[in-house]
């Protein structure tokens, strides 16, 4: 469980987070959603240690991340995965390497057994035959698996991800989308999601999060949002034309 | 003040490269790939601006010479020592600090813009240390051979075109190449190599690394990184060269 208690973060005068007090529970795909410029990524770059927040405690499984020394929180970062907005691809390793560098980098498991692992993550993301490509001869679809690959392959117990539908048609989109929940059903792990998509929302939403100006507005589950009365969440979630007519519908 | 801020940082940055590996192979396998990226991508463009400096330097000095009651065996001894003590570490350097600097700084840059830097800090590894490291390490080792590469070349290129421009004989060159040379000389070709790596490799990882402002600051880095460290190298040549002439 990660528990996100009091966090607030400002940049020189401007406060970007503002006392965040949010849970989010294993097996449960967890959405953060909001206007950009809304704190989305802010509160991501908090939560996996890129930003230092102001004020507060972020803790994991009761191990509070914000106080920790460097060398406590490597050990939190080898339970953590994340897949990043633009991959974040190692461009001059292969994609096989790509999966295996953070075995490489912290097991002491044998080549045959990383072999094994890496094949075994690269068959759970239906990536087979792109061993040896490197990121910049695959599709976006393809990168987007490959760090998701990257993400899960030490087996971690939180995993981050930041917009993972962002550049996807939407078919690729929801197989992602599908993927991810998955993994979270099946490895019971803390996923959170930094999304726009209300795709996502609407598919594998079991916790939604809406930050409105620094501050968490609304909690609730993705079926919870088509009914829900909150003014300032419709506007965000039905600005479509497109979901104000499934709402619409379904009323 | 933003001088300062960027020194201390520097300082900063250079004092993680310090701390303990994840996993030694690791840093190993990078420190052999960056030696080979720095020293076997950097022979040919060095051998080729080497051969022709020597042959200039050669060329330039014959024809001070001509007329003068100067032997001249001297040209050999005077390209040998213009070349240990001066042309080939700062010319080298300066050359360097273009190729491999601009390379060092865009290609950290392009791993800071594109968040690689962040997914192996989320992953945890010490980013500077596995970064910068093996690359520091690999220009210290590999820079000072290119730089003594770039004397032979230098030399071979002052026995080249005095020969072929019928200045002087051979044996009149080769003459002046075995007058003993002085350990002194060695010894600041040295230590002008190693700093001068260290200087370039520093301040172009520096830039790179802390790339902020997308493609376009990637390209800023790279400037950056190639005219700071050139100026530093020479700045550095002039102390150096105080010190120890």
């Amino acid at each position: 469980m990660i528990e996100v208690k009091e966090i607030s973060k400002s940049f020189n005068d401007n406060e970007v987070l503002k006392s965040i007090n949010v849970t989010m529970e294993e097996g449960k795909c967890n959405l953060i959603i909001g206007k950009s410029g809304a704190g989305k990524t802010v509160l991501l770059k908090c939560m996996v240690g890129l930003f230092e927040p102001t004020s507060g405690e972020i803790l994991y499984d009761g191990r509070d991340f914000v106080k920790m020394t460097e060398k406590e929180r490597k050990l939190i970062r080898l339970e953590m995965g994340m897949l990043f907005q633009g991959n974040a691809l190692f461009d001059s390793m292969t994609v096989e390497e790509n999966v295996r560098f953070p075995l490489d980098m912290f097991t002491s498991m044998s080549k045959k057994e990383k072999a094994e692992r890496v094949n075994e993550v690269l068959e759970r993301v239906n990536l087979k035959g792109a061993h040896k490509k490197f990121p910049s001869e695959i599709s976006g679809g393809m990168m987007k698996r490959v760090g998701i690959a990257r993400a899960i392959v030490q087996k971690p117990r939180y995993l981050f991800c930041d917009e993972p539908n962002s550049g996807l048609d939407p078919i690729t989109s929801i197989v992602i989308d599908e993927l991810i929940d998955e993994l979270t059903k099946d490895l019971n792990i803390v996923t959170v999601i930094n999304t726009h998509d209300m795709n996502s929302v609407m598919g594998i939403g079991d916790k939604v999060i809406y930050i409105h100006e620094g501050q968490v507005h609304w909690e609730g589950s993705g079926k919870e949002v088509m009914t829900t009365k909150d003014e300032q969440l419709n506007s965000f979630v039905f600005a479509s034309k497109f979901w104000k007519q499934v709402k619409e519908d379904q009323q | 003040m933003n001088f300062f801020y960027h020194l201390g940082r520097y300082f900063m940055t250079l004092g993680s490269l310090f701390s303990k590996p994840e996993k030694a192979g690791m840093y190993w396998k990078e420190l052999f790939r960056q030696m080979s990226l720095i020293g076997v991508g950097s022979l040919g463009i060095i051998s080729i601006m080497s051969l022709f400096i020597g042959a200039v330097t050669a060329v330039q000095f014959a024809y001070q010479l001509q007329g003068n009651f100067i032997p001249m065996w001297w040209i050999g001894l005077i390209v040998r020592d213009s070349l240990i003590l001066e042309l080939a570490p700062t010319l080298s350097a300066l050359l360097l600090a273009g190729k491999v600097g601009s390379n060092i700084s865009s290609e950290l840059g392009t791993m800071r813009i594109s968040e690689q830097i962040d997914a192996m800090k989320i992953m945890g590894v010490n980013t500077a240390s596995y970064l910068i490291g093996p690359k520091v390490l690999a220009s210290v080792v590999v820079m000072p051979l290119l730089i003594v590469f770039s004397v032979f070349f230098g030399i071979y290129g002052g026995l080249f075109a005095g020969v072929a421009s019928g200045a002087y004989t051979s044996a009149e060159y080769i003459r002046g190449l075995q007058d003993p040379l002085r350990d002194a000389d060695t010894i600041i070709l040295f230590i002008k190599s190693v700093s001068f790596a260290f200087i370039i490799t520093t301040i172009s990882c520096y830039q790179g690394f802390y790339t902020t402002g997308g493609v376009v600051g990637v390209g800023k880095a790279s400037t950056r990184a190639v005219v700071f460290s050139s100026i530093v190298v020479i700045i550095a040549n002039f102390f150096i060269a105080s010190l120890l002439l």
